[in-house]
């Protein structure tokens, strides 16, 4: 790309610099672990990574490849058990944002990661919720991380595995649910926020020389835009240093190009 | 009778046909020497339990060895599918799967109950969200002070749990360090256990008084087996092999690449000698 950055490199930077040195973040492998680790890395040296492995505050130098990677544990301060970290640290209420990623999104931001096609024939069986349908409700805030193309981003989810703001955007309420739900979502295009009545996702802002028209082409649902939509700020310097650094110790730490989304 | 013996002993006497069985370990300490012991003594009609079912149960799925499985994310971590565990479920080979589909949430808090001896498993989760309408084992109930609305799952009790841990000491207790998941919960939820470990020591040194320990009064059988958590991990004795979990996608993917792969590496493997 002439613009001397990949819409990959856009999308993680992007997502990074949603989460603060305030943040406890409960993060997720792939494109959530790039970012948050990036993050880390560069203006929030504060921010608290916990993996569901039971790793708490953990600042590994490289990407894990697994979600319990033994550079979790060994940069970690402590490391508890899986039920317990299901139970205080995620139902406890104690973890501020969650970052997620899925195989299709809707327009309320539900996720599927279940099956493509009929649960009980499905056409490609997907791993499934994981920690996913908890961290979602549990979690002050979700942030999404996706690629974007009319196959991923669909009218309808094959399976609802994730709520995010519902069928309706107002099921998060009737539930009872406290918190949040997806905040923001970006892709390798744009970024995207609940609009505060609808809580649909509305384009919010454009990473640079994207057009509108692309978007639009890459989503499955008639897309809004919000009244303002802004510029994404390219990666710096500094960050593009980093996320380059970050990946050339994961790739040469796990002897391939794996984690380096 | 001795708690140390020899993994096929040990299988052959505390795992049969039909059984629920549970081999865990969160990525860490994932019991594959015992895994690949259950497929060569050809156990079938096995439910098998694990949150991650991993490629472990991806090669015992393969091999024939489960009609159902419960389980939470079934993946190939940070590379892609389980592809016998997709051909199992898309087409029933080698044999239809049933599948018994939770969150991790869910699969942790029914170990925690069945570890402390309880009908079922009481959380707060599964909400506006559609497993519950493919799993009837995922209900809700109302809680009696609040009226909160809660999710409940029947604890797991599984036949026989199997874990790999770090060290026993001579006595048969075993200690477990590292990314512990949910290997103590499994072995107290189960009505049988075996445990294979890295070595036997004469005592478990300097450790901090609140060290991971399961007292031999525990587990059924303990069986040595270096490596027995290969090829995924165990601290601070090997690390992760993760050019093997990439080179699963292209050994798995195709049934007679899986079939040699599974005759070349685990059925052919003469039985052990008694340790």
């Amino acid at each position: 790309m002439s613009s001397g950055y990949t819409a990959a490199e856009m999308m993680t930077v992007a997502a990074a610099r949603a989460l603060s040195s305030r943040d406890i973040c409960f993060v997720g492998i792939g494109l959530p672990s790039a970012a948050c680790n990036l993050a880390r890395l560069t203006h929030a040296p504060g921010l608290t990574l916990i993996y569901e492995s039971g790793t708490i505050e953990t600042k590994p130098s490289v990407l894990p490849l697994s979600i319990g990677d033994g550079e979790l544990c060994e940069t970690a301060l402590t490391t508890v058990s899986v039920p317990e970290m299901f139970r205080y640290w995620l139902q406890g209420g104690r973890i501020t944002a969650g970052f997620l990623g899925g195989a299709q999104i809707d327009r309320f931001g539900n996720l599927n990661s279940t099956v493509i096609g009929p649960y009980a024939k499905p056409k490609v069986r997907l791993p499934g919720s994981g920690g996913a349908t908890e961290i979602a409700t549990s979690c002050g805030r979700i942030f999404i991380v996706m690629r974007q193309s009319p196959r991923t981003f669909v009218k309808k989810l094959d399976f609802l595995t994730t709520l995010g703001h519902g069928a309706t955007g107002r099921e998060r309420r009737e539930l009872g649910i406290h918190t949040e739900g997806p905040a923001l979502l970006v892709t390798d295009l744009c970024m995207m926020k609940p609009d505060e009545e609808s809580k649909e996702m509305c384009v919010t802002s454009m990473h640079p020389g994207v057009t509108m028209e692309q978007v639009r082409a890459a989503t499955g649902w008639e897309l809004r835009a919000a009244d303002m939509v802004s510029e994404t700020e390219p990666p710096s310097a500094v960050e593009l240093e980093a996320l380059r650094d970050l990946n050339r110790r994961t790739a040469e730490a796990h002897g391939s190009s794996l984690g380096m989304e | 009778m001795s708690i140390f013996t020899n993994l096929s002993a040990a299988v052959e006497s505390v795992v049969h046909d039909g059984d629920r069985i549970a081999l865990e370990g969160f990525t860490h300490l994932i019991p594959f020497a015992a895994g690949h012991e259950i497929i060569r003594q050809g156990r079938r009609n096995l439910t098998l339990l694990r949150m991650t079912p991993d490629l472990l149960y991806d090669q015992m799925i393969g091999a024939g060895c489960a009609s159902k499985l419960v389980f939470s994310w079934g993946g190939n971590p940070g590379v892609g599918s389980l592809h016998r565990f997709r051909d199992a479920v898309e087409h029933g080979w080698p044999c239809p799967l049933e599948i018994e589909e939770h969150s991790h949430a869910a699969m942790a808090n029914a170990y925690a109950a069945g570890a402390a001896g309880l009908p079922f498993a009481l959380f707060r989760g599964y909400l506006g969200v559609e497993l519950p309408t493919v799993n009837t084992n995922i209900r809700f109930v109302d809680c009696p002070f609040t009226g909160e609305r809660l999710a409940a799952v029947p604890a797991h009790r599984p036949d026989v749990g199997i874990i790999h841990a770090q060290k026993a000491d001579r006595a048969g207790n075993v200690l477990i360090e590292g990314i512990i998941g949910v290997q103590k919960e499994v072995v107290l939820a189960s009505k049988r256990s075996i445990v294979t470990v890295e070595e036997i020591v004469d005592d478990f040194g300097t450790r901090s008084p609140n060290a991971v320990i399961l007292p031999s009064w525990t587990i059924t059988a303990i069986a040595v087996e270096p490596g027995g958590a290969r090829p995924s991990y165990a601290h601070g004795y090997y690390p992760r092999d993760n050019s093997f979990y990439v080179k699963w996608d292209e050994l798995s993917r195709d049934r007679d690449t899986f079939t040699a792969w599974l005759r070349d590496n685990v059925l052919s493997r003469p039985k052990e000698a008694v340790r």
